[in-house]
């Protein structure tokens, strides 16, 4: 047991995991604004950073929560920030300059869901970035994801998201926080202490190409540039977990929470004879296109679904990926709970294996129960143009 | 009624020396990288920042000293001042500061901004860090313009002020009224020390670096939330001839935003405080200048 970590096998919230895992990979400060659901994650730091020696601070506002994260990076600590979805959306112009200014962000989005994706993936900000985006499936994935989370932003020198939801979040697994190791990483010579003022070798953290005044400088070309350079770099932390692909005739993508259900349902068709595989990314940037053509390529596969708690957006990837193949069906759908916080009516695993079963027998998605009225009707105009 | 201190003589003309012109401070000072600067002619901005590098090496604590910088024309020092700096966004120094100070509890952290940096984009941002009493201290240099898009309007510019965005100057009913950004901040509890200084004759450089020395030692020493609004001269930006920036500014932003210590020790100090201390300087430069010049 370590001093943020705990007795073997405790009974904890994911939320809870997370931090403690955060600050047993080293992570000293943390600034947030409390935001379903999300708000548990800013409560544990609160409660547990002061004693690891480190700060917390409940900012203000999601723009100011990022800023102080922004500023106690540019010293060299580890340090995060994070909200939902939509406080991450406060968040993103300083989300594309911080990958300027090459500082290794950790933001945790506790997601309400699983429309999000493009924002993290395809990033919200201005200007050319990437974030590396780890999606845990479950509480005990999560807690060594969010160690690699800090080890890539550092190794990287750039943002990394940690894409949860309210499920990670809220759910109690008896789970050991265990200190993972990984590689040294060079000192952090470019941080600034205020030690080299007045040296006539001050240094500065900026996301402009300029630098100090006779020392070199990039340009503000040659820094986009560069941070270009690292992007093709980075697609090397791929990470992905396939199953039942060797003879499937239908392969499921899903990543997060959903994947665990769909990896379940799957296992309950195979009982019953049903071909089918999965492809789980685990990093949603990188994504593994490589491994979802490998699937699609299969001798024996027909047929690619993306099942994924929104109107669409992972299922972009996927068609890249399987490159036209086989054919690609979006088989997931928006579900939310009445709060818009927590998952709806999709995710469960009945369900789930109705769909990927209607998939695999070609036949069209059944009916989610509850959701028989949801008949939403546009008005007429829209309907004549679409006609 | 008088504002700020203004008659300390006309602008010196600089084309050539003046006549028994002699070097009493360094041209270069020890935390400037380069003497060279990328401001316009008349700019008040290079003397804001010699005014608090000088206090900052004066009060030896340089070496622990960490600068982040806003956007705008002043950004362009975060590469010739040598002190180690953070460069923010636009409006958000303030926290970003917050998260370097949580980290280096024992370092000099200050921002520096611009009127349209704090009191526009980041107005939020300043005020919640001077109410949590974070011990930082944050610069405004307040010109009452935006000086690098080339002389729009902020939420500081005074009414009936020109601006390519209130061409017929600035109307109250149209445009609203300027923040006072000091009076403002000077009201939060966590606020500890908050002093608007000015540029515009030597004078006021002297006072607004006696200031910054406030505003330092009260980080240091009662590890506190200090504040400084200094006003620059922007004749570019009010469309002004170069050598009437001093004049316009005394008479047009120096009327509105009033110079002085408008918080000390906890103690909030009115307008009209302020302004009677103004006036009394006067009285006292006035009565030197008729002796034939300024007392030593």
């Amino acid at each position: 047991m370590t001093a943020t970590g705990t007795p073997a096998r405790t009974l904890m919230e994911g939320s809870e995991a997370l931090v403690r895992a955060s600050i047993a990979a080293g992570c000293r400060f943390f600034a947030g604004y409390p935001m379903t659901p999300f708000t548990e994650v800013l409560e544990h730091f609160a409660r547990l950073l002061p004693d690891a020696g480190g700060a917390c601070v409940n900012a203000e506002s999601e723009l100011e929560a990022v800023g102080m994260a922004w500023g106690a990076l540019a010293t060299g600590a580890r340090a995060a920030t994070g909200s939902t979805g939509q406080g991450l959306s406060l968040m993103q112009e300083s989300f594309s300059e911080i990958t300027l200014a090459e500082l290794p962000l950790v933001a945790f989005n506790m997601a309400r869901g699983q429309q999000d994706y493009f924002q993290a993936t395809r990033g919200g900000g201005h200007g050319d970035y990437r974030h590396i985006v780890l999606a845990p499936q479950d509480v005990r994935e999560g807690v060594e994801l969010v160690q690699l989370a800090f080890f890539l932003a550092d190794k990287w020198r750039n943002p990394v998201l940690l894409y949860g939801d309210y499920l990670l979040a809220h759910t109690q697994e008896a789970i050991t926080i265990e200190t993972l190791e990984f590689p040294d990483l060079p000192p952090k010579t470019w941080a600034v202490t205020g030690a080299r003022s007045g040296s006539g070798w001050s240094g500065s953290v900026t996301p402009l190409g300029v630098g100090k005044h006779g020392q070199p400088a990039l340009g503000q070309e040659g820094k986009f540039q560069y941070i270009a350079t690292k992007m093709p770099m980075m697609e090397r932390e791929v990470r992905v977990e396939s199953g039942w692909c060797d003879d499937a005739e239908t392969v499921v993508v899903a990543f997060g929470s959903p994947a665990k259900f769909v990896k379940y349902a799957i296992k309950q068709l195979r009982a019953g004879g049903h071909r089918i595989g999965y492809v789980r990314p685990i990093t949603l940037w990188p994504f593994p296109h490589d491994a979802v053509r490998d699937a699609a390529g299969g001798t024996s596969v027909r047929r690619v679904g993306s099942f994924e708690l929104s109107a669409g957006q992972m299922v972009d990837d996927v068609r890249i990926g399987v490159a036209g193949q086989v054919p690609v069906t979006f088989i997931g759908g928006v579900s939310t709970d009445h709060s818009g916080f927590g998952m709806g009516r999709l995710l469960d695993v009945d369900v789930v294996r109705e769909r990927i079963l209607a998939l695999h027998e070609e036949r069209e998605l059944p009916v989610v129960p509850g959701y028989e009225t949801n008949g939403y009707r546009l008005p007429e105009h829209q309907q004549e143009a679409a006609r | 009624m008088t504002g700020n201190p203004g008659s300390l003589g006309p602008v010196l003309d600089t084309s050539s020396a003046p006549t028994g012109a002699r070097v009493v401070e360094p041209l270069k000072p020890d935390l400037l990288l380069t003497q060279e600067h990328q401001m316009c002619p008349g700019c008040g901005e290079p003397l804001a920042v010699r005014a608090f590098l000088d206090v900052l090496a004066d009060l030896g604590v340089a070496q622990r000293s960490v600068a982040v910088v806003g956007i705008g024309c002043y950004t362009s020092f975060a590469g010739t001042i040598d002190v180690d700096l953070v460069q923010a966004l636009h409006g958000r120094a303030p926290s970003v500061a917050t998260g370097v100070k949580r980290m280096l509890p024992g370092s000099v952290v200050f921002t520096l901004q611009g009127d349209g940096d704090m009191v526009n984009e980041g107005l939020q941002e300043v005020l919640h860090t001077a109410a949590r009493g974070e011990a930082v201290t944050c610069i405004l240099l307040n010109n009452g313009v935006f000086g690098e898009t080339g002389g729009h309007m902020t939420a500081t510019s005074v009414l009936g002020q020109r601006t390519k965005s209130s061409l017929g100057g600035r109307d109250a009913g149209y445009h609203g009224y300027p923040i006072l950004i000091g009076d403002l901040v000077s009201r939060l509890d966590g606020a500890a020390y908050v002093a608007r200084g000015s540029v515009h004759n030597a004078g006021s450089v002297a006072r607004t670096k006696k200031m910054f020395r406030r505003a330092f030692e009260t980080q240091v020493e009662q590890r506190a939330f200090s504040f400084v609004e200094v006003l620059t001269m922007c004749p570019t930006g009010w469309f002004v001839p170069t050598a009437d920036g001093p004049g316009y500014m005394h008479d047009t932003l120096g009327e509105v935003h009033i110079m002085g210590e408008l918080k000390v020790d906890g103690r909030v100090r009115t307008t009209d405080e302020l302004r009677a201390e103004n006036e009394q300087r006067q009285r006292e430069i006035d009565a030197q200048l008729a002796r034939g010049g300024l007392d030593p």
